[in-house]
């Protein structure tokens, strides 16, 4: 029997795909791994690489937006039932909602514990919020829902591209990882 | 008519020249400061300090102020940082529980400035400080305000893992209002 072969995504589209997932899975694990430490300058450092790397994936995700708002992604096979189809699209749209709402719920956070997010330590990115311990509390724990929903969403998405693979042998997995057949 | 535009202006400056101000008004000052992490400016603030001012803007020169900041009163805005400053390798305030700046000499910049040359005390360690500091007058206290720039290395202030200047650098800004009421 012959798989069937789709078109795959194109080369930057899936690039930018597994650079955001490398990052974005790094990220949430530095972040659940640093936020216990004992205070040491090794733990200020750690926050301050999880910032950047929080400004990386809004900046990828921006870029994924408009990459793929000016290149079409190829279409989902006939042979997905229609439920199916939307589930996958709504779940794509909740990923880059959450892609952005992640790092920006950690910068409000930041803003209002009163520590300032400086890209690399260079370019200062501004406070949209003043310092308010309060505020700056409540939005720990709106980063951390938020980020567990992100983890959760982002199971999902790698367990359907599993089953797409090896249950529904549709190609689904090749056309964002063409070296996987 | 010159001359006496000139008196006119004189005599209308003398109530604020002829003030006196000597004690301090906790209620009306403020002890901050400025520390830099990975190159990300972080303000906090001392909640307790208490001083002494003794200033005649007649005679400047002859200016006093004495500030004592209770280190354990830091707020850095993260109480592990609040528990941490307090310890050992940074105030070690059960040792030194307090810092204490004191005025050698003040020098009128003009322009109602003043740069203050004084003392300040950290860890048991004293060193030369110079600042700049503007006074005004604000609703019967006399107020200066001011910054200077202290290098907490000096003081021996974050040792060990903290002495890393690239992480928590070494100048810390001092930014300060202490007043003090009329007499």
């Amino acid at each position: 029997m012959q798989t069937p072969n789709p078109i795959r995504y194109d080369n930057v589209a899936i690039l930018l795909h597994w650079l955001v997932a490398l990052v974005i899975v790094g990220n949430f694990a530095l972040g659940v791994y640093m936020h216990e430490l004992q205070l040491t300058p090794w733990k200020l450092k750690l926050y301050s690489w999880h910032k950047w790397a929080g400004v990386s994936v809004f900046l990828l995700a921006a870029l994924r937006i408009a990459w793929r708002a000016t290149h079409r992604p190829p279409a989902l096979p006939d042979s997905m039932p229609e439920w199916q189809k939307a589930v996958a699209h709504g779940g794509h749209h909740l990923l880059y909602m959450l892609m952005f709402a992640v790092p920006v719920t950690g910068w409000l956070m930041s803003s209002a514990l009163g520590v300032q997010t400086v890209y690399f330590g260079v370019l200062p990115i501004p406070d949209l919020l003043g310092k308010n311990k309060e505020l700056g509390e409540t939005l720990k724990v709106v980063h951390e829902v938020v980020n567990f929903t992100m983890a959760a969403v982002v199971l999902g998405h790698a367990l359907a591209a599993l089953k797409h693979h090896y249950k529904d042998h549709d190609g689904i997995l090749s056309r964002m990882a063409p070296w996987i057949r | 008519m010159k001359m006496i535009v000139t008196l006119a202006l004189g005599l209308a400056a003398l109530p604020a020249l002829a003030a006196e101000y000597a004690g301090f008004s906790p209620a009306k000052s403020q002890v901050e400061f400025v520390s830099t992490q990975m190159n990300v400016p972080v303000k906090g603030r001392f909640g307790r300090f208490d001083g002494q001012i003794g200033f005649d803007p007649a005679k400047p020169t002859d200016g006093k102020a004495r500030l004592e900041v209770e280190l354990a009163s830091i707020e850095t805005g993260l109480e592990e940082a609040d528990a941490e400053v307090a310890g050992a390798d940074w105030f070690d305030v059960a040792n030194h529980p307090k810092a204490v700046f004191e005025s050698n000499s003040v020098t009128p910049l003009g322009n109602q400035a003043y740069r203050i040359d004084g003392t300040l005390t950290v860890r048991g360690t004293s060193q030369p400080v110079s600042t700049e500091a503007r006074f005004s007058e604000q609703d019967g206290a006399g107020v200066f305000t001011g910054s200077f720039v202290m290098k907490r290395k000096d003081f021996g202030v974050g040792q060990g893992i903290w002495g890393d200047t690239s992480v928590v650098a070494n100048e810390v800004e001092i930014r300060y209002q202490l007043a003090a009421p009329a007499r």
